[in-house]
């Protein structure tokens, strides 16, 4: 009698979409306390996000740069490794695009594209390749060491893109524009969606493959589950954490490449409004799994694309949405919290 | 049993169920007044769900408790305490930051006001351990205190509070050798002061040597209970286990052949001395396993036994010395090398060292087979025949996991033991590393671990049995070593060295 009860309730799947309709639930009177009208702010938010074949598009284009981020997230986190410095890579992987991708190399694009998303990755993995050192030589906490790289990497940014910054071109602080054979154009004629979902799909395929089914892998799981363990099994744990870290920063790295290249053309400096730092959140609802991060990209995409029809239809506060987003996470904490808990040991 | 006295504890009829699972199925447990009293079964047996409700930290099902005659229904163990009890838990329950006498007012302090006087404190402490005879340091910081010594802190936490009746809940768990003969010292005397003291224990020993009367429990029901001068060992493992148990004894002469280990002049680190201020000791140590043996180093733990394990494996380097495993010289081998010549360990920590406890059984047992064929090819690692390998190791080594997908985590101590030893006895060693195999399991368990290494060590394999457990090591050793502060104190064969004599060795006394 009891045993049906307890196994629907021990269902993280149950709570989380208990908690995802609490979520929104507060979210609603979040709103009628604010004087708008629920119903038609959520309606304008479903609309927004699904409603016609571009407001789709434009939930994807949302969500690409946050699955690729959420992806770098995870490798690292499934090392053990918390890496809060995917928006830096992720910026300073725009910028190498950028730059390359402005360059009149005359290379055809099969060549110019991969070689301008390569040197991104080489550039966000430089970016993790120092915190992956500075922790398996001195055990220095990434967390702190990303933070602090984030910072060096929009101040070097602003500086190249900057009023003498030898990459400004015009008066805008952005690179010059891209060659056309460093565009990825739109798949459809009308929307602003790039080929770079399908690459945030594969890389989601490639890298789901690569944490279950291969040797590294494993390597990197075992670290990222018991370090002790892994130690005895003779994997070397400074080897991982150096790889997961670059690895992550490359992965952010042509995230950021991808925005540049497929979406705005060139390099604007802050073109990115904190996509590395919601992939944090992405990552962790998606529970670090590559496919859980394809999921809640495309949730936090949504909620993104659709906050825009929201305040525009339903005056509702934009603001209103990154409540939503925080609940959201919140939610997907107490989950994770819960069911840990009642799983015991 | 002493008429018209009521009995100190007597609880009747205790039910407990979580969930599907039944904890304590009508369990009797009487202890008489200023008695030692043992509660003897195995892990999963009950005890501690038992002690549990008798401390007020879980409430029973059905059944009724009585305190010195009077019924009780305790809702918290502060109700627990104001009766007079008091509850020294395995996992110690201290502020390793704080001081002695900071630990053991915490919760009850002596206050007016806000302000707390330490003066005051410390001189009411000092006075509680001159009454009791147990004396420690009240301004010494715990966290720099040995085990036994945190030990009596607890206690003294206890009886601070009043307590008339101590539960003590493996008390003897993770103290060494040394500290075990103390600790009966302190029992006796506690007793003598008027205590009467219940403790959980599945060692048999101890129970022998200490408690006047005892009771043994078994699934959750009560087995039996008599008085300790009338049991014999085997009769209460029999009534533990529930079937006829060997506990060690007869064992056939090792069948001897050619070194496969052999050791020399390997510095281990231990901890610096004024004699060594490099912080090696200057002599190696130099020690020989060879085919179809079993060699047992015991000693206290802390004196290089780590070292001496992490040096073998390959996870750390010796300045000087050499390794050889069957005649080759390995000291410069890495881990995974070692491994593939046939060296496999079986480490001490099965938590941390040994699984990785949120992975299936399945990956665990990749787990170090991950780097060589044929569990791994190229690029990826060959699940399908991890599958059938685990499958199959499952079936022989009677783990009890409905599949080798659940996570290592769900699985009792002794079934994780076993899926260790399963793992590493797989793809035929030829020296396997047994560092601390039976910590922590039950005689059942335990049993099956010691059937297991004489097994391999028949087929002419050679053990290296690292133990902390002193009965372990002679029951399994055909030869045995004395670790001392790094070095071989002594070295003896099977039958040629009584316990004491080990004993003093181990402490550091000269032959």
């Amino acid at each position: 009698m009891k045993g049906t009860h307890s196994a629907v309730f021990r269902d993280p799947r149950v709570w989380l979409l208990a908690t995802f309709a609490g979520a929104f639930g507060i979210g609603a009177l979040l709103i009628a306390s604010t004087g708008g009208d629920p119903w038609l702010a959520y309606q304008a938010l479903v609309q927004g996000a699904f409603g016609s074949g571009v407001a789709l598009s434009e939930t994807l284009v949302n969500a690409t740069p946050l699955i690729f981020g959420g992806l770098a997230f995870a490798l690292a986190a499934r090392g053990g490794l918390f890496n809060i410095g995917i928006e830096g890579q992720l910026v300073l992987g725009g910028l190498v695009a950028g730059w390359i991708g402005s360059l009149p190399l005359g290379w055809p694009p099969f060549l110019h594209v991969p070689l301008s998303l390569g040197l991104a990755a080489l550039a966000g993995g430089l970016w993790g390749l120092l915190p992956g050192i500075l922790k398996a030589r001195n055990g220095t906490h990434e967390v702190i060491t990303t933070i602090m790289l984030n910072y060096l990497s929009f101040r070097l940014t602003a500086y190249l893109v900057g009023p003498s910054g030898p990459l400004r071109s015009g008066p805008l602080p952005a690179t010059a524009p891209l060659v056309a054979a460093a565009r990825l154009d739109p798949l459809w004629s009308g929307t602003r969606l790039s080929g770079g979902l399908l690459l945030a799909l594969g890389l989601a395929a490639w890298v789901g493959f690569g944490l279950f089914r291969t040797r590294a892998g494993f390597r990197l799981r075992t670290v990222g589950s018991s370090p002790g363990a892994a130690q005895y099994a003779g994997i070397s744990v400074s080897k991982v954490w150096i790889g997961a870290m670059v690895l992550s920063g490359a992965v952010a790295g042509i995230g950021g490449a991808i925005e540049v290249l497929g979406l705005h053309y060139r390099y604007y400096d802050q073109f990115s409004p904190g996509y590395g730092f919601t992939a944090i959140a992405v990552g962790l609802v998606g529970n670090n799994h590559p496919w859980g991060v394809v999921l809640a990209g495309l949730l936090f995409g949504a909620l993104n694309n659709g906050a825009t029809a929201m305040q525009t239809l339903a005056n509702t506060p934009k603001d209103l949405v990154q409540i939503l987003q925080a609940l959201v996470i919140f939610s997907v904490a107490a989950v994770a919290g819960l069911t840990r808990e009642r799983g015991g040991k | 049993m002493r008429q018209g006295i009521p009995a100190a504890v007597e609880m009747s009829g205790i039910v407990k169920r979580f969930g599907p699972v039944v904890a304590n199925a009508g369990i009797d447990l009487r202890v008489e007044a200023g008695e030692i009293h043992a509660l003897l079964g195995e892990n999963g047996a009950g005890k501690s769900t038992l002690m549990a409700i008798l401390y007020g930290l879980v409430s029973p099902d059905a059944g009724s408790i009585r305190i010195d005659g009077i019924p009780v229904r305790f809702r918290n163990p502060r109700d627990a305490v104001a009766a007079g009890l008091g509850m020294v838990h395995q996992h110690f329950m201290l502020i390793p930051r704080f001081s002695v006498a900071e630990n053991i007012i915490l919760g009850a302090e002596p206050q007016t006001g806000i302000h707390l006087n330490r003066r005051q404190v410390v001189a009411q402490v000092e006075a509680l351990m001159r009454q009791q005879g147990l004396w420690v340091d009240p301004w010494a910081k715990v966290e720099d205190l040995p085990v036994g010594m945190q030990q009596r802190v607890e206690l003294l936490k206890a009886l601070y509070r009043g307590s008339r009746i101590l539960i003590l809940d493996e008390p003897t768990a993770l103290l060494a050798p040394t500290e075990v003969e103390e600790f009966y010292q302190i029992l006796r005397r506690l007793q003598a002061n008027g205590q009467t003291i219940l403790f959980i224990t599945h060692k048999l020993q101890e129970v022998l040597t200490v408690s006047d009367r005892l009771t043994v429990i078994r699934q959750g029901r009560t087995v039996g209970s008599c008085a300790s001068a009338e049991a014999t060992p085997t009769q209460l493992a029999e009534m533990m286990v529930g079937r006829s148990v060997s506990l060690g004894g007869m064992v056939a002469p090792a069948a001897v052949g050619d070194p496969l280990l052999e050791v020399e002049q390997l510095l281990l680190r231990s901890q610096p001395t004024p004699e060594s201020d490099t912080g090696y000791t200057k002599l190696g140590i130099q020690l020989q396993v060879r085919a179809g043996e079993i060699v047992g180093i015991c000693g206290v733990e802390g004196n290089g036994q780590t070292e001496l394990l992490e040096l073998l494996m390959g996870l750390r380097r010796s300045p000087v010395g050499t390794v050889k495993l069957r005649g080759q010289d390995i000291s410069r081998a890495s881990l995974l090398e070692r491994r593939r010549l046939g060296l496999r360990t079986i480490p001490p920590d099965r938590h941390r060292q040994g699984l990785v406890l949120n992975f299936s059984l399945l990956e665990n047992l990749l787990l170090t087979h991950s780097e060589d064929p044929p569990l791994a090819r190229r690029v990826r690692l060959n699940y399908a025949l991890a599958q059938t390998v685990a499958q199959e190791l499952l079936h022989r080594f009677d783990v009890r996991a409905s599949s080798t997908r659940p996570p290592a985590r769900t699985l009792s101590g002794g079934n994780q033991q076993k899926w260790i030893i399963a793992r590493e006895l797989w793809g035929d060693p030829c020296l396997l590393l047994a560092a601390q195999p039976t910590r922590g399991l039950d005689i059942g368990a335990t049993e099956f671990v010691h059937a297991r290494l004489q097994e391999t060590r028949d087929r002419g394999c050679g053990i290296l049995l690292i133990s902390f457990d002193l009965d372990e090591i002679l029951a399994l050793s055909d030869r045995l070593l004395v670790l001392f502060q790094g070095q071989i104190a002594g070295s003896f064969s099977r039958g040629q060295v009584s316990r004491q004599t080990l004993g003093f060795l181990m402490s550091g006394g000269q032959p």
